[in-house]
């Protein structure tokens, strides 16, 4: 077997074991219901999760995007609240800034050759600020057409609702696959990935490549933000902190190197659903604190990284 | 003209690596590059294909002014490179460095199955039949230099650039790269070939430029000129003439040093048995894939053995790491400078005293005078060209990154040393230095094991030659047996013959 999947299959296998544990607990969820909730709370961090995915398999890294999500939603709700836009003119709107924001920091990340941890990062103090700028105050968002938006779902069999939310991080998702691993623009991404010089001498636009990258992520950010908006209804200048950290840990749980060029789109969609599995089977249990969760993630991410580690090791010693 | 290069600057900080070079290309000519190592070669290819910026100077294609300002341009304009350091990305997989940036698509895309397709076609043109879809990582560097060749060679709509193409790759495979130049020349395209091994260079070329500390010293066509003659271009002085003296053949008398019995790993190399004596060198020498890098890393602990044992001046030895086996005073200079060897951002001198600080221990550190005393050292008998020890070797010419490896294990002082293809990339000046100065060390008490694809070089200084094949040994030469001839009938011999004259 090929070892570039193995760390997917060790993803899959421990989402499979996580689940069959839960199920054996508490055999309610394996309930479609119980699914369609996991797709709807963590569409928002699945969303941002997929941008993130094409940044860290460049070898670059995004922390801005809790900042931009928590921008977005109150961008959108100050606008509403304050003009006649039609919701889907500020959510145009709103994408459009969150990409060119994102692209920003990709050109000067390639042009001035600053390490993409320090750029995001001012990146994530900027985007918070501006959100506290637009409103400190957690702004609710009351427009007939998010009502109508939160009731757009389908029935699955079993009580289950697959909402508009979850709808929209599947096709993320399929989105990220086909555009990752069937187009050229993901091709330059993971050579970006495998060694600057390199990809240079091989002939990838580089400074392109990079900006879209970034671009791509600042998209997802403000797509993300959106969805948040419609998950919660409000606009807060103090939301989703700590967003691109749980977005980060669902990319490397997904089994995608952090040093880049390997990795899976479909593994981050399984890691954020591990995520998700952990909050829900604390919710079912009821006396565990919630930082349970985090407390399982970090070993997660430990043992993915150690997993990863000796894969690398394997397969450099492993020459054919 | 095909492509024509005029006055082409190109300066370093410190350094002026190209001073108005001209050079130019008729189409249907293989055009040899020469000269010493740091002479300007690669800089020359990287300035001519928009990897570099030239400081002054212009480009012509099909004379026509062009001006690429990144390799991407030139691939378009029907350039294909292999350069000479970093060829490929080793976390693609090897259809997709082949195709990368061309993909064939289906409805805008990419479609894996004919891009698998099409790489696997590509490489049976190169006898190579692998699997397309691994990760190129999972290959062996002259697996992985045919596939960087197959690529540029596909790329090359008009002319086709290879920087030492030939350093990793054994003579069969050098003629059947030889055999898609021939043709490729024939259709018409212009073929840039640069590397330090004259005897191609002479079978090839059509025509040569000589480049000599960044400038051009002349042009010439190979029937005009001699191995002597061009030498002498390269160096700007002449290599004295070797006094071939006659090696001492008769079989060394120092006591054996080491001792391996039965030693093998199955599945990696089969036992074998080698004794190492004193003051000797010994010789590797098979086809890429008979077990020559293999055998190295399982002597070096890199791999570990699971059969028989290492008995040093009749007393075990425990090989179970690298790092074990630099405490017994072995010392392994790899094949894979780029893998295994520079850390390109330190300078020279921390490059050179890595091994030895790492053998003492970083309690007992040395100290900077004592550091830069050692690394001058080097530095000048290997004669690395560098303005001083502080810069920083990725900003070295190939062959003198080299050196600086080989400077970094000869500078612990082994008892044994293993080289896995010493003199790759190294020119002829610095060629026959270093062997001499192998030889001495020799004299000094160290033993040696020698794995190289150049036979001459090989029978040169080899008391013993030990050849590989299919991962085994298979024939040892002592004395007067120790010739070119003889080594490649042992590598050639069917092993049905072998297994004859084994029962
Ligand atoms: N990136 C760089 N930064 C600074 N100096 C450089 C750089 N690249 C090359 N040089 C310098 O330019 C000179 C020419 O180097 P170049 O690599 O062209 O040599 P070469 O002829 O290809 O030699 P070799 O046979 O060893 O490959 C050398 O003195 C080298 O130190
Ligand atoms: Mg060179």
């Amino acid at each position: 077997m090929n070892p570039r999947y193995l760390p997917l299959l060790a993803t899959i296998a421990i989402f499979i074991l996580a689940y069959a544990l839960c199920y054996s607990q508490y055999p309610n969820m394996l309930s479609t219901r119980v699914v369609g909730n996991l797709l709807t709370d963590n569409a928002y961090l699945g969303i941002a999760a997929i941008g993130m995915t094409f940044v860290i398999l460049t070898g670059g890294i995004d922390l801005s995007i809790g900042s931009v999500i928590a921008f977005t939603g109150v961008f959108i709700a100050v606008l509403l609240a304050n003009t006649s836009m039609h919701p889907l003119s500020v959510f145009a709107l709103a994408l459009l800034i969150a990409t060119c924001f994102g692209g920003l920091m990709g050109g000067i990340i390639h042009t001035l050759e600053m390490p993409p941890f320090i750029v995001t990062l001012a990146g994530m103090f900027l985007a918070r600020g501006m959100a506290f700028v637009l409103s400190t105050e957690s702004i609710p968002i009351t427009h007939d057409f998010y009502d109508t938006l939160q009731d757009v779902f389908f029935r699955v069999p079993g009580k289950g609702r697959l909402t508009l939310v979850g709808i929209i991080m599947i096709v993320t998702v399929i989105v990220g696959v086909v555009l990752a691993h069937r187009t050229r623009f993901g091709s330059y991404v993971y050579a970006l990935g495998g060694g600057l010089p390199a990809a240079k001498l091989m002939g990838v636009p580089v400074a392109r490549t990079t900006v879209c990258v970034y671009a791509l992520s600042g998209f997802m950010a403000g797509l993300s933000g959106i969805v948040f908006s419609m998950y919660t209804s409000a606009g807060y200048s103090l939301a989703a902190v700590g967003v691109e950290l749980d977005a980060i840990a669902a990319v490397v749980i997904g089994g995608t190197l952090l040093t880049g060029g390997s990795g899976f789109m479909i593994g981050t969609l399984i890691g954020v659903l591990i995520m998700g599995l952990i909050q829900t089977y604390i919710i079912f249990d009821g006396t565990l604190s919630s930082w349970w969760t985090k407390i399982v993630i970090g070993g997660l991410l430990f043992t993915f990284i150690l997993l990863q580690r000796g894969l690398v090791w394997v397969t450099s010693r492993a020459r054919i | 003209m095909l492509l024509q290069g005029k006055s082409i600057t190109k300066s370093f900080p410190g350094a002026l690596a190209l001073d108005a070079v001209d050079f130019n290309l008729l189409p249907g000519e293989v055009h040899a590059l020469l000269g010493e190592n740091g002479a300007g070669k690669s800089t020359l290819v990287k300035c001519l294909t928009g990897a570099y910026r030239r400081d002054a100077g212009a480009i012509l294609l099909d004379n026509q002014p062009i001006n690429p300002r990144s390799t991407l341009e030139a691939q378009d304009l029907g350039i294909g490179t292999v350069y000479q350091e970093v060829n490929l990305l080793p976390n693609l997989t090897v259809a997709e460095n082949l195709y990368l940036g061309r993909q064939p698509r289906r409805l805008g895309l990419v479609s894996t199955r004919r891009m698998n397709a099409g790489a696997r076609e590509i490489l049976s043109g190169y006898g190579l039949q692998i699997d397309v879809s691994r990760e190129l990582s999972s290959y062996s560097i002259a697996i992985q230099q045919i596939i960087a060749i197959a690529r540029a060679v596909d790329l090359s709509g008009k002319v086709l650039i290879l920087d030492e193409p030939t350093a990793s790759l054994d003579a069969t495979e050098v003629q059947m790269l030889f055999s898609i130049i021939r043709h490729l020349r024939d259709d018409g395209l212009g073929i840039i070939f640069i590397s330090h091994f004259l005897d191609q260079v002479f079978e090839i070329c059509d025509a040569l430029t000589v480049l000599r500390n960044g400038r051009l010293v002349g042009t010439a066509k190979p029937a005009d000129t001699s191995r002597l003659k061009l030498v002498n271009m390269m160096l700007g002085r002449s290599l004295e003439e070797e006094i071939h003296k006659e090696k001492d053949r008769t079989a060394s008398v120092d006591p054996v040093q080491l001792q391996f019995k039965n030693f093998g790993r199955s599945g990696h190399i089969k036992a074998f048995d080698l004794d190492i004596r004193k003051r000797e060198i010994v010789g590797v020498a098979g086809l890429l894939g008979s077990g020559r890098t293999e055998m190295a890393e399982l002597l070096f602990g890199a791999v570990g053995h699971d059969s028989g044992e290492a008995l040093a001046e009749g007393k075990p030895l425990r090989l179970t790491s690298p790092r074990a086996a630099v405490a017994q005073g072995f010392a392994f200079c790899p094949e894979d400078r780029k893998r295994d060897g520079i850390v390109a951002d330190l300078s020279v001198r921390e490059n050179i005293i890595l091994a030895l600080q790492g053998q003492r221990g970083w309690l007992r550190a040395l100290s900077k005078s004592e550091q830069t005393a050692i690394a001058d050292g080097y530095i000048a008998r290997l004669d690395i060209r560098t303005p001083d020890c502080e810069k920083p070797v990725g900003q070295l010419s190939g062959g003198n990154q080299q050196k600086v490896i080989l400077a970094r294990w000869l500078a612990t002082n082994p008892r044994f040393l293993i080289l896995d293809e010493p003199t790759r990339g190294i020119d002829v000046g610095a060629h026959a230095e270093i062997i001499r100065f192998i030889e001495a060390l020799c004299d000094e008490g160290m033993s040696l094991l020698v794995i190289s694809s150049e036979l001459e070089e090989l029978v040169d200084y080899s008391q013993r030659v030990i050849v590989l094949r299919d991962r085994a040994h298979v024939a040892e030469l002592t004395g007067d047996a120790i010739t070119t001839s003889n080594i490649i009938r042992a590598i050639a011999s069917d092993g049905h013959e072998d297994k004859v004259l084994a029962s």
